[in-house]
């Protein structure tokens, strides 16, 4: 019982840490990507429709990566190109994506979808109980754990994360010492997109093998939310993402409880925990201001014109 | 423009550099030679042309036109990152700092990537110890001073073994001790035969440590010269183009009734990086002139917050202004007891960049004028009119120089916009008026306009606090100077009374000097027979 509630929980959380990832690196340049439901959408369906069509879940999660990342290259485009607000052209991205998702996925309604089969590693699978939770999973769950990691190392100890951390401080400043922002903040964005679309094939090659409008279901808000509550440091976003899994895995459970035991809690409530998680953790976070704002990238969302 | 005891071949040569803005020509055919070894001085009012000259030169702007030769052979810099291999270190005014990162991250973006961060931090480590500029690599620059911050931009130069290091207005953020050392680094530079571009509006560190001078004015070269030769004033007026009027104050104002005080005030940090106020009293009496010395970020924006009510205080009996409680009323409930302010920033702070300067008069006076510029009860229609001659008015009297009949405030430069700023509020005759850096980045010619003004101002019956870091200011205006380090005012000194040495000493925190054998009664006793007078 505990094992296959851990192994949801896995499931459940996956997606979060991935897109969340993925922003992070965003708004470490200084770029504030809003649309993450949208390219997180755009990758569940790219993704479903590459595998129905191909027959391969692995060329699917190729599929779900490029879908998120030809879209995000569209914000990129008029935020970094054009300079247009970042925060609108956010959210226009989010609702173009749902809505032409929605347009793209009609043919696939209804189909069984192709399912992403686990990789069992050879030996660490047979330790008792963490062999089967973290070595019998999907390839995506493996990609996430290698993201986090990467990641960390190469903001704090590359040289071209550096070069990313400091662009996402002081844009001016990066430009002054003759770092490219405008190509820097491309590729974050660019990688950004390309892991809410891992995110979103994860969605419709694990977590519901089918294609379903609106299936993110607001989980890209969710991983936004993620990357303020892990004040943009990467092994935060990997606790947090599991610990907003657990919630929105804990609440269903609990209703289940509490239908069986008569006892009306109105589901609404429970549905609006994760949120409330949220909430109280960035109240207990922001207590320490100075970390908070070492960590936050100072020139997030504002936008760059170099003066030449 | 020939140089005398110029070496025939000069480390840096500059022909005919001409920088076009449209058509305005920021440098306008700029000759320039740097000498090996020689610190030279770039001189200049705002808006001479002296920060695109050094931006071209270290490739952050590129010329319209003209040549630029080091060592006699000619170069093209199309980035910073190549004035850096070709050996051009340079120091900006406003750091180029990333303070979220620590010192070593900082200095490591600026060299070769293939350096590994531990070495970096090692050598930043000894470089530093070396050169007399101690930092620790692994602290984060947010949480240093100016002086500090500043530490880690020359340290950062000198690592790339710069044959030319430009330094931009390097003293403007130092106390007077850490300027001597700053000279002291300067000349171990000359000595190894580096060249130094030493910006600077200080004539009297320009005398003392330049070899030869540069003087701009309007983007061209009006002199060059050795500037131990010439007087501080004589200088200036190459500068300016005409005398600079020295300002003129009677020695002793006679002192009225006491028009604000401030009693025992303490106040937190809003933000990790600012500063508290602990435990600040000061009066101020009618007439007198009382000056607030330190260096930047010490506590004298939060001081100023505290006083003008743009964050009122919890004590409402720690401001008294004329006599009334004002500690927890704002900034508009103040201005209409007589207060006038003038914070800071020009920019974004005491006006809008974008908007009008008749806009600009009516958002800072529309309460405390309401009859001159509104009409019509609560409906508060503007009157354009009253608005628009109140702001010419303004102009006139404070002769601020500009383009069209109503510009906007960002079109100003910025001694002219001060001026209107400053302007604003003596066009009020305020019993009080507090002013923070008034004349910082202003001109030679618009700084002793808005001084002589203040002295005007007190000499007419008001109290006059002026926070400034400009000592040659304070010494030109003040009666009474009060010193502020890391949020603790000192007890004010008459001003005649205090050498730059001990209020540099009271600038570095050390508030006891004075607590020796020889008590501070005497002190005191010396204050009251000052304010006697």
């Amino acid at each position: 019982m505990f094992e296959a509630i851990l192994l949801t929980v896995i499931t459940a959380s996956t997606p979060l840490v991935i897109a969340a990832l993925g922003e992070l690196v965003t708004e470490r340049s200084g770029v504030l990507n809003l649309g993450v439901e949208g390219m997180m959408i755009m990758g569940a369906v790219a993704a479903f429709a590459t595998a129905q069509l191909t027959g391969s879940a692995y060329l699917g999660i190729l599929g779900g990566i490029v879908g998120g990342g030809i879209f995000s290259l569209l914000f990129g485009f008029l935020t970094l190109t054009l300079v247009a607000n970042q925060v609108a052209t956010g959210l226009a991205l989010t609702i173009l994506g749902l809505g032409l998702s929605g347009q793209i996925g009609e043919a696939f309604v209804g189909m069984p979808g192709v399912r992403l089969q686990p990789i069992v590693i050879p030996l660490l699978s047979d330790i008792p109980f963490f062999g089967r939770v973290l070595f019998s999973q999907d390839l995506i769950f493996y990609m996430s754990v290698a993201l986090v990691f990467g990641i960390s190392w190469f903001l704090f100890k590359s040289r071209a994360g550096l070069k990313m951390r400091a662009i996402g401080d002081s844009h001016g400043s990066a430009h002054a010492l003759g770092i490219n922002v405008v190509r820097t903040r491309y590729l974050a964005v660019l990688f950004g997109g390309a892991c809410a679309g891992l995110a979103g094939a994860q969605l419709s090659l694990v977590y519901t093998p089918q294609w379903v409008e609106n299936m993110t279901a607001g989980r890209g808000w969710i991983a936004l939310a993620l990357v303020v509550f892990a004040s943009w440091r990467p092994l935060r976003v990997l606790a947090g993402g599991y610990l907003f899994g657990a919630v929105g895995i804990g609440q269903l459970h609990a209703q289940l409880l509490a239908q069986s035991g008569g006892i009306a809690i109105p589901s609404q409530l429970l549905s609006a925990l994760p949120y409330v998680a949220t909430i109280v953790v960035l109240i207990i976070i922001s207590h320490n201001r100075r970390t908070t704002l070492i960590n936050t990238p100072a020139s997030l969302g504002k936008p760059f014109v170099p003066d030449r | 423009m020939t140089f005398e005891g110029v070496e025939a071949s000069p480390l840096l040569s500059v022909r005919g550099l001409t920088k076009l803005f449209g058509s305005f020509a920021a440098c306008d055919t700029i000759d320039l030679d740097i000498g090996h070894g020689e610190i030279h001085a770039l001189l200049g009012e705002n808006g001479a042309g002296k920060s695109t000259l050094v931006k071209m030169l270290f490739g952050v702007l590129q010329p319209s036109s003209g040549t630029v030769s080091l060592e006699g052979k000619p170069v093209v810099i199309p980035s910073p990152g190549e004035a850096r291999r070709l050996g051009i270190g340079m120091v900006f005014q406003h750091f180029s700092l990333f303070e979220a990162l620590t010192v070593a991250e900082n200095i490591a973006l600026s060299l070769d990537p293939r350096t590994p961060l531990a070495k970096i931090a090692e050598e930043t480590a000894s470089v530093s110890r070396a050169y007399g500029l101690p930092l620790d690599p692994s602290a984060h620059v947010a949480d240093l001073s100016v002086g500090e911050r500043q530490r880690i931009e020359i340290v950062r130069a000198l690592l790339q073994n710069p044959k030319l290091i430009i330094l931009d207005e390097p003293t403007s953020v130092l106390t007077p001790q850490e300027a001597e050392r700053l000279f002291e680094t300067l000349m171990r530079l000359k000595a190894e035969g580096r060249s130094v571009l030493y910006i600077s509006h200080r004539l009297e560190e320009v005398q003392r440590i330049c070899d030869r001078a540069t003087v701009l004015r309007h983007g061209k070269v009006t002199g060059a010269c050795d500037p131990r030769q010439e007087t501080p004033a004589s200088l200036a007026r190459m500068m300016v183009g005409t005398e600079v009027a020295e300002v003129k104050r009677d020695s002793a104002n006679a002192l009225g009734d006491v028009l604000l005080q401030v009693n025992k005030v303490s106040v937190a940090s809003r933000t990790p990086f600012a500063v508290a106020l602990k435990d600040i009293s000061l009066k101020v009496r009618a007439g007198e002139v009382l000056a607030i010395a330190g260096i930047a970020g010490n506590g004298q924006s939060e001081l100023f917050d505290a006083i003008s009510g743009e964050y009122p205080i919890s004590d409402n009996d720690g401001i008294v202004l004329r006599g009334k409680p004002v500690g927890r009323l704002r900034i508009n409930g103040r201005r209409l007891l007589g207060a006038g302010f003038v914070p800071e920033e020009r920019h974004g702070h005491a006006a809008v960049s974008a908007l009008s300067l008749s806009d600009n008069l009516l958002l800072a006076r529309s309460r405390s004028d309401k009859k001159a510029f509104l009409a019509g009860g609560p409906l508060a229609i503007v009157k354009r009119d009253a608005i628009l001659s109140a702001a010419r008015r303004i102009c006139s009297m404070m002769d601020v120089r500009k383009s069209g009949d109503d510009p906007t405030a960002g079109s100003l430069s910025g001694g002219n916009l001060q001026k209107f700023i400053v302007g604003r509020e003596l066009d009020r005759q305020p019993s009080v008026l507090v002013v923070n850096q008034p004349t910082w980045g202003v001109d030679a010619g618009a700084a002793s306009r808005i001084r002589q003004a203040l002295v005007d101002l007190a000499k007419a019956g008001s109290a006059v606090i002026v926070i400034s870091q400009d000592l040659d200011e304070i010494f030109e205006i003040a009666a009474t100077i009060a010193v502020i380090s890391d949020g603790r005012l000192s007890e004010p000194y008459p001003a005649g009374e205090l050498t730059l040495e001990q209020i540099g000493l009271l600038m570095g925190g050390i508030h006891d000097s004075h607590s020796g054998e020889k008590s501070s009664g005497e002190d005191r006793a010396g204050m009251e027979a000052a304010h006697a007078h």
